[in-house]
């Protein structure tokens, strides 16, 4: 009997996770619609890429929430990777790690330029970079305490 | 609370959020450009089209390869046309796409002929031949503006002259300075077209002009 109320906190901090995940990635979407959609700050390419990132986790983590479903971290995984890794890359280019000529986006909307930087270093890319690492690790951690339930109640 | 309730009532918080920001924005942007920004929005010589003591200035920052551009071209012509000597529409370069900016160096040497709205119209009427996927052929818009009577040696030597590139650049420079992102970017009487749309254009351009005579 003990066993299984604790089995059931567990697995409800796991749903607490995913949810945390699922907030903040549509105030991340929120966010960036209003930036290009209300401030019309310019999209650039990389941009795109994380967007095309953090947008399904809007619509398809609910679907892992109701009913909870584990497997639903597993799907979420491959884009949040993804995203982690145009972030990263957008950042290398924003800082100038990354020289002009290995940029994808050269023409239209440079991606070296940031439009927007709150308390002077955290600009769009940065902030995205922080939302991916974050919500990578919220999902790794809903990961693990699910499995350890899984494992104390068998 | 339970799980359901707590999803709703957070999507519900984050909704509001947007909106209340959305309001809040909308609320504190200005409607005029900032008076020390207006400077940017003039350059002597410019390509003026419109009544000469006209009161309402409509600054239009575009590019010859711009599709809305070329759409809008004809509905800016008839405001001034409606405002007969009231309104005047003042061309400003933005060359945002690739390969405009030798484009409009060509324009501004057949602008040294006199000969901008000509050169500025067949560019417009005949996009297709020139622009191919959003990139502009200076080439091929060179021998369309050639068709036109107009000293050839001497647009050849203007257009990649350094008097006509320091125009250019200064007219960049100043889309930058009022953040032109887009083109076309109208300005009426040093007011910015907010929401864009040919409608709102007019309503604006209405607006100077009653305020005006």
């Amino acid at each position: 009997m003990q066993n299984i109320d604790k089995a059931s906190t567990m697995h409800s901090r796991s749903w607490n996770l995913v949810f945390l995940v699922w907030v903040l990635a549509t105030s991340g979407t929120v966010i960036s619609l209003f930036f290009s959609e209300i401030v019309q700050l310019p999209v650039c390419v990389l941009c795109w890429y994380q967007r095309i990132a953090l947008y399904p986790l809007v619509i398809m983590l609910p679907l892992g929430l109701f009913p909870f479903e584990v497997n639903a971290i597993r799907y979420a995984m491959p884009l949040v990777i993804f995203g982690w890794l145009a972030a990263l890359f957008h950042v290398l280019v924003v800082a100038g790690l990354i020289p002009e000529a290995a940029q994808p986006c050269v023409q239209g909307v440079p991606c070296s330029e940031t439009h927007f930087t709150l308390f002077g270093f955290l600009n769009i890319p940065v902030m995205s970079l922080l939302t991916f690492t974050l919500i990578g690790l919220l999902l790794l951690m809903a990961k693990k305490s699910f499995t350890r339930t899984s494992t104390q109640t068998v | 609370m339970n799980n359901k309730t707590l999803f709703i009532s957070v999507a519900a918080l984050i909704g509001l959020v947007f909106i209340g920001a959305v309001a809040i924005y909308k609320s504190q942007q200005s409607t005029s450009v900032a008076s020390e920004l207006l400077p940017a929005l003039e350059r002597i010589d410019a390509p003026v089209k419109g009544g000469k003591q006209a009161k309402v200035t409509i600054v239009e920052f575009f590019d010859p390869a711009c599709g809305t551009c070329s759409q809008f071209y004809p509905l800016v012509n008839n405001l001034v046309k409606k405002y007969q000597g009231k309104v005047k529409v003042v061309m400003r370069y933005a060359p945002l796409h690739q390969g405009s900016n030798d484009v409009v160096k060509m324009l501004e040497a057949a602008h040294l002929q006199g000969q901008f709205w000509p050169a500025v119209e067949l560019l417009f009427a005949n996009q297709q031949r020139w622009v191919e996927h959003h990139v502009s052929n200076p080439t091929s818009a060179l021998a369309g503006i050639k068709t036109l009577t107009l000293d050839h040696e001497q647009l050849d030597r203007d257009w990649q002259s350094s008097k006509v590139a320091k125009t250019i650049a200064k007219d960049i420079q100043d889309g930058k300075t009022l953040k032109v992102r887009a083109t076309p970017q109208f300005f009426v009487n040093g007011k910015p077209l907010i929401i864009f749309g040919y409608d709102e254009l007019a309503k604006l351009v209405e607006d100077a002009v009653s305020e005006a005579y």
